[in-house]
């Protein structure tokens, strides 16, 4: 599994989601504590091409053996893209959480809704708080 | 419930430093998981694994009529129950309705030690109690006077009989031997469709044998191992699979009813087995991706047939796995059913028991 790391490019939205955003395009996946506390990724079944991803709002689920998890979109938009290679090989969401474990390609409706995301720094504080 | 109100076991301190992930269960604090799943589960099937199970509970009954009351609260026959040996049946109602699926051990020739479910004891113990006044007999809560753990997987025998001063007891039998320098009870049970055994000892001994039993290669193995592992040979879990609500019959219990014994519930389950029931519990594995839960809708046709009592992903097959009551005439092996997984239907298909089998 890999080291609690949170990449200061990214944005984070309190449900323990990730976004990177380049443009009016955003990548989404789950944080490092998220896969942490989930466990073991040993589902993953993509949302389709074509489908809406509302903020705030569960967009796909991924399971662990013993349970399943609602995943938030950090922000709202079309999905572009997903990653088949995570779908295949769940564990990738375990070992590499903000690389070949990203889910969703998403073109944003609304890029300013991402004034609303928590930088590193503050979604470290916020883990902090929580006692994570 | 409050975290302050959990009991913990003997182990709890051994299983933080094991990096244990601790989940409330049953009114105990207990190890869900060390490793992970999926690593625990391969290693009692491919070597061994410890559980601690010290919330298991424990009621002792004994006197010369001992045998007649366990005759009359047990669904199996206890005249088959020799000293040293072990067997299965359940508890039941007047009406056929489950109360508790027990293990029970008979110590000498007047006395038995039964192992309940932790979230059922109570409740157990106050029927025993209760049927108790009218046999010469005395029903003892014994669940203070032990730590449980269970050493299972193929490696097992070899890792406790290191550590035993004699031989181990064959399947479904027990011994009473020196392990770690402690005298215990040996039982040659499990419930992971592994060989292994079963250590019922003084509280205060289980840090030790734990510490002997990890040492000697057992790896620490949590409760959703447990459950995957039960799973996957079709071991019924009380509360998901059966309650009071189903009777052994249509629970796929009726091999352990003796309904010649009188046993309370017995014209119930003979009635049962007669008349045939309307729903039967029955083993599917996923014939394509998603993963079953509790609670999952069985659909046929378009149409609700049954629900789901237990379900996940088998570490040991890698497909989704479970457990479901549906109507009787579904419950042959070969049915293609479909799961509602959170209104995704997911194909699947009715087996036979057990849903794993060693190789070979």
């Amino acid at each position: 599994m890999a080291d609690e790391t949170y990449p200061d490019d990214l944005r984070y939205h309190p449900e323990h989601d990730w976004a990177r955003i380049e443009g009016d395009e955003a990548t989404f996946g789950i944080t490092w504590f998220a896969q942490d506390a989930l466990g073991e990724v040993v589902f993953y079944e993509p949302p389709a091409i074509g489908a809406s991803a509302s903020k705030d709002e569960a967009y796909t689920e991924v399971e662990s053996v013993k349970a399943v998890s609602d995943v938030y979109a950090p922000l709202s938009g079309e999905i572009l893209a997903v990653n088949q290679a995570a779908a295949d090989k769940p564990e990738l969401l375990n070992e590499d959480p903000y690389g070949q474990g990203w889910l969703v390609r998403v073109k944003l409706s609304d890029p300013s809704e991402a004034d609303e995301l928590m930088d590193a720094d503050a979604y470290r504080a916020m883990l902090a708080e929580d006692g994570g | 419930m409050a975290t302050a109100a959990l009991k913990r076991t003997p182990l709890y301190e051994a299983h933080r430093a094991a990096g244990a992930g601790l989940v409330p269960f049953a009114g105990w604090q207990m190890p869900v998981q060390y490793e992970g799943v999926r690593a625990e589960h391969l290693a009692v099937r491919s070597s061994c694994g410890v559980f601690d199970v010290s919330h298991m509970g424990e009621v002792e009954t004994s006197g010369p009529q001992a045998e007649e009351l366990l005759q009359r609260l047990l669904s199996n026959d206890l005249s088959k129950l020799d000293v040293g040996g072990a067997q299965y049946s359940v508890l039941c109602r007047e009406d056929g309705g489950i109360l508790d699926d027990l293990f029970t051990y008979r110590l000498a020739k007047e006395r038995y030690l039964t192992i309940t479910n932790a979230a059922n004891h109570e409740r157990d113990f106050a029927w025993f109690s209760e049927h108790a006044s009218d046999f010469e007999a005395e029903v003892t809560d014994a669940i203070a006077d032990y730590a449980m753990l269970a050493v299972q997987g193929p490696e097992a025998r070899a890792i406790v009989a290191q550590l035993a001063d004699g031989a181990l007891p064959p399947r479904m039998h027990t011994a009473t031997l020196g392990v770690v320098g402690a005298e215990m009870l040996v039982c040659g049970t499990g419930y992971t469709g592994e060989d292994g055994v079963e250590l019922l000892m003084a509280a205060e001994r289980a840090v030790d044998v734990w510490e002997a039993v990890t040492g000697g290669g057992a790896h620490p193995a949590g409760l959703a191992a447990r459950d995957t592992l039960r799973l996957e040979v079709c071991f019924h879990l009380y509360g998901n699979d059966m309650d009071e609500r189903r009777n052994p019959i249509e629970a796929g219990l009726g091999w352990c009813c003796v309904e010649e014994t009188g046993f309370i519930g017995a014209d119930a389950v003979a009635a049962a087995r007669e008349r045939g029931t309307d729903e039967k519990l029955a083993p599917f594995v996923l014939t394509g991706p998603g993963i079953p839960r509790q609670g999952n809708a069985v659909v046929v046709g378009g149409e609700e047939m049954g629900v789901v009592t237990s379900g996940t992903l088998s570490p040991s097959l890698d497909v989704g796995i479970g457990m479901a009551y549906v109507a009787a005439e579904l419950a042959e092996p070969g049915t293609e059913i479909e799961i509602d997984v959170r209104g995704k239907p997911r194909a699947a298909r009715i087996e036979s028991k057990p849903l794993y089998r060693k190789e070979g």
